[in-house]
């Protein structure tokens, strides 16, 4: 807890400094520049970059949340029992497609830019959501359900009020692997143009650039910590205020 | 008043409920027990419709349940479960205010209710009212559970194993309580175990159920005096149907003038109260007091005479 | 449940509205050459119709045997009718569609095959989800669909197809990469398990090695994969550039070294964690028991807590494997060889039958090895709890 009070602002501060004023970090990079190279990466903004980035994430996530948990809801209920053991068995298998090959294989139908990583991400991100969606709402206290029940709650309010609420820790891990994934998988996007973190790696990798590899990475790999604690303190404080004795991992 | 008319439930060509009838007179208890198969939870469900009847029906005050919405009839049917299903994400006052407010009660009112309830549980409602199901002991909750089903004064309240999840001393307290509530209601309760002793402690009424009938319906002192089938006779134990017996007698029935040594008994205990005093402190008579004052004693000569002579 | 009582199976009303869909979508696609576009053909016209009916009957008639819910071997015939006869029109198309369009025209899959492809394929596993095969029989299944492949690959129908072509005109270097991936891939888990594994025993016996050395592995596993294959390219140059020797053995800034060290941090995560949770899997009284019998803690190791957690620490090897397996494709991009070489070069000349030659394979490698550890992680699984 302690180490977790200081180290959460310094990663927050560190990333801020990497992205608004990368020139501050000069002298580190310079050592891993080939000489006379740039050492900071200037073609375009850090701070557009990883907006972009991070927006694309955010936009596949949410349709990704949004379509998961709709599909959950369905195969939960009487009626879409029989697509129960198939959707397992798609996202068991689904989560075994390369991101890459996702990625690749979307830019045929697609085009380059940010088309096809928008449409990797949200089929990559659909998976473990959906996955924890049907874990949360199937397994529910039996008795709280019968009360539910019992007391007079239609199909709808037993959905809203209770199950929904109750599964809602559990889709919340789904959704923060889905967004630790998206964000690493987002960098390899830049290889199809999409505009994300990953092209400062790749200008790297094409010019032996070290300083800029490690810049790219950096960044992507603190943002990936800082949004997985932050979800991990989301779900914390929600499975704490659902009276849950202790949050699920 | 709660009519069952030959209802009966079928699971797969086997009937679960076979044609079932009977009354339920409105302000008692009926305690419905049976072993676990014997169609007594279906029956109870039966009533709220969280089972459709296969055929038959039930009539609340005359009016038939399935002319009702299911979920609207539930609303006006309390409903109580054995591990209390709370809903852990909400606290308390939001628990028991659950039904008033699918009800659309005007939110002081629900605020009203939850603190009577509360109070009427023996729980401070300043100290209970924002806590969670997780922060209560397993008796609390059970009471928020009851006090839940309670809140919207329903016509009926019904009942599935609500003490099962608790340890037996606490249970004794909770069906004392329960008892005590349901005299100040005046609430219609059917209750659902497969524990003869907590039927014969708590109804009025007790029907027996074996193999998805009815097989007796009665006062507890009729179901112990007269068991209808070897069945019922062997859920009552012939062991200690004497004593059984006996804890139905309240002092009061059986006291007779004179004085006797040692610490005195109320006069609403019972003669099984009285037998074990004696026989724990060596006495062939116990005083009996109502409200502090000396009424009288009962001896254990009246005490064996009372358990030979229905036996 | 609904469907059964209906007797009409929900998925397979699902997957024949959306197969009849697929039909009325281009079936294949026929260009002049590599560069200019290509126009789609209808199921129907790929070929004359006396070529076209029988595999159109056979496409209609596997959707309809997928409809029956309480027949699930006949579903499954159907879905094996309805590969068979998708088969069946690309072949005539491959060898039709060619006829007199040129030396250089190529023809390809389009949607509507790969739509119809995807269909059977779910209808299939639908089938064998309700028939709930034993693992012995998956296994069976999975060499049969293996060996139906390969023989129709090996015949040539298919190698008219343009994906085939690139194939056909690049075997020696298509060899090369699969070697390589395999390669990547298993010698990195090799070398992960090599590692892992004592580490994960002595995390275990150790609570505060534990915590020491889980974080760190946990943050290697939040840098991409793109940063991770970039720094180890400076980090081996220096080595194999400051290292006596160490280029002899291959150690080197670009090429498989710095693919197949990142391949290896990643793998560390998922093996130590899982060997963690794997020995910790055996119930308390079973060690307990163990002790009491005057077991050495070597013992207990190999006679208890080994065999109890091998379930779980497979399943940790089943997570490595197919993780390597789509993260050695990126390798490509540092010249570290596999598959995704050529996904890039398909990527950097906008060649969709190059990025299909690089990704086909990849993703059904790593399906066959997740398929393949999961009957070896049930098959190690105690009798009991495999029935439950």
């Amino acid at each position: 807890m302690k180490a977790g009070a200081i180290l959460r602002p310094a990663v927050i501060l560190l990333l801020l400094a990497l992205v608004l004023k990368p020139e501050w970090f000069t002298p580190v990079f310079a050592p891993l520049a080939p000489e006379g190279a740039p050492v900071i990466y200037a073609r375009s903004s850090l701070l557009s970059l990883s907006l972009s980035h991070l927006g694309l994430v955010a936009a596949a996530t949410t349709a990704a949340t949004f379509v998961s948990v709709t599909l959950a809801i369905l195969v939960t209920r009487e009626a879409g029992a029989a697509f129960r053991p198939l959707s397992r068995t798609i996202t068991n298998m689904g989560q075994t497609f390369p991101p890459v090959a996702v990625l690749a294989l979307a830019v045929p139908a697609l085009g380059f830019g940010n088309g096809p990583t928008l449409v990797a991400l949200f089929l990559y991100g659909l998976l473990p959501i959906f996955e924890n969606s049907v874990t949360g709402l199937s397994n529910l206290p039996p008795a709280t359900m019968e009360a539910a029940r019992g007391i007079g709650l239609n199909r709808w309010q037993r959905l809203i009020q209770v199950e929904l609420p109750l599964a809602l820790p559990v889709i919340l891990t789904g959704i923060r692997l889905s967004v630790v994934i998206s964000l690493g998988t987002a960098t390899i996007g830049s290889t199809v143009a999409a505009r994300t973190l990953g092209e400062v790696i790749i200008a790297g990798l094409l010019t032996s650039n070290t300083a800029y590899v490690l810049q790219g990475g950096l960044i992507v790999g603190l943002f990936a910590v800082a949004v997985y604690d932050a979800l991990i303190q989301l779900e914390a404080r929600i499975a704490r205020r659902s009276g849950a004795r202790k949050a699920p991992r | 008043m709660i009519e069952i008319d030959r209802i009966t439930k079928i699971y797969n060509g086997v009937p679960a409920v076979d044609a079932v009838t009977m009354t339920v007179e409105s302000g008692t208890i009926t305690v419905i027990v049976g072993t676990s198969g014997s169609g007594k939870t279906t029956l109870l469900r039966m009533i709220n419709r969280l089972e459709e009847p296969t055929s038959g029906e039930v009539r609340i005050n005359g009016e038939s349940t399935l002319e009702i919405k299911p979920h609207l009839l539930r609303r006006r049917i309390g409903y109580a479960i054995q591990g209390h299903g709370l809903f852990p994400h909400h606290n308390v006052a939001r628990n028991i205010g659950a039904v008033p407010t699918l009800l659309n009660w005007p939110k002081d009112k629900i605020r009203a209710r939850v603190d009577e309830l509360l109070t009427l549980f023996s729980m401070e409602p300043a100290e209970f009212r924002d806590r969670f199901p997780a922060e209560l002991s397993g008796g609390q909750q059970q009471r928020v559970g009851v006090a839940r089903a309670l809140a919207s004064r329903p016509d009926l309240l019904l009942m599935d194993e609500p003490f099962g999840a608790l340890d037996p001393i606490i249970r004794a307290r909770a069906q004392d309580d329960l008892r005590r509530i349901q005299r100040a209601l005046g609430s219609t309760i059917v209750l659902v175990s497969h524990d003869m002793e907590e039927a014969i402690r708590l109804g009025d009424r007790v029907a027996v159920m074996d193999g998805g009938q009815l097989v007796q319906h009665g006062t507890p002192a009729d179901i112990i005096a007269n068991p209808a089938t070897p069945f019922v006779a062997d859920m009552v134990g012939d062991m200690e149907r004497p004593l059984r017996l006996l804890s139905l007698v309240p002092l009061a029935e059986v006291v007779e003038d004179g004085g006797a040594p040692g610490a005195a008994l109320p006069a609403d205990g019972s003669l099984r109260d009285a037998l074990s005093a004696c026989l724990w402190t060596g006495r062939t008579a116990v005083p009996v007091e109502r409200e502090g004052a000396l009424i009288g004693r009962v001896t254990l000569e009246t005490i064996r005479a009372r358990a030979g002579l229905r036996a | 449940m609904a469907g059964a009582r209906h007797g009409v199976s929900h998925p397979g009303v699902l997957f024949a509205v959306l197969g009849l869909a697929a039909l009325l979508v281009p079936f294949m696609t026929l260009a002049a050459n590599r560069i200019v576009a290509a126009e789609g053909v209808m199921a129907w016209s790929v070929a004359p119709a006396a070529l076209t009916i029988p595999g159109l009957v056979a496409l209609v008639l596997g959707l309809g045997l997928g409809l029956p819910a309480a027949r699930p071997r006949l579903r499954l015939l159907g879905a094996v009718l309805g590969l068979g006869g998708l088969l069946w029109l690309l072949v005539q198309g491959a060898s039709g569609l060619l006829d007199g369009a040129g030396d250089y025209a190529r023809v390809s899959p389009a949607l509507g095959v790969w739509c119809l492809l995807t269909i059977f394929m779910l209808s299939m596993t639908d089938a064998l989800v309700q028939l709930a095969p034993g693992p012995l029989a998956r296994g069976t299944l999975l060499a049969a669909v293996l060996a139906a492949l390969a023989v129709i690959l090996w015949s040539g129908a298919l190698a008219p197809l343009s994906v085939l072509q690139e194939y056909a005109s690049r075997k020696a270097a298509f060899a090369d990469a699969a070697l390589r991936h395999l390669a990547l891939a298993f010698g990195s888990l090799a070398t992960a398990a090599l590692i892992g594994f004592p580490v994960g025993i002595l995390c275990h016996r150790n609570r505060r090695l534990r915590g020491a050395i889980l974080p760190v592995l946990s943050f290697l596993q939040t840098i991409p994969s793109l940063a991770m294959f970039g720094l180890m390219i400076p980090i081996l140059g220096w080595i194999g550039d400051s290292v006596p020797g160490a280029q002899a053995f291959g150690i080197a800034g670009i090429g498989f070294a710095p693919a197949f060290l990142a391949l290896v941090l990643y793998s560390l995560l998922p093996v130590v964690a899982n060997t963690v949770a794997g020995l910790a899997a055996a119930p308390p009284a079973s060690i307990e028991a163990a002790r009491g019998m005057g077991m050495t803690s070597g013992q207990r190791l190999l006679r208890v807590e080994l065999p109890m957690g091998l379930p779980i620490l497979l399943t940790g090897l089943r997570i490595v494997l197919v993780q390597n397996i789509g993260l050695a494709v990126i390798a490509g991009l540092i010249g570290g060889g596999g598959f995704g070489t050529f996904v890039f070069q398909g990527l950097n000349q906008t060649a969709t039958d190059l990025i299909l030659l690089g990704a086909l394979p990849s993703v059904a490698l790593a399906l066959i090895s997740a398929i393949v550890m999961d009957i070896l992680v049930e098959l190690t699984r105690p009798q009991a709890a495999r029935a439950a």
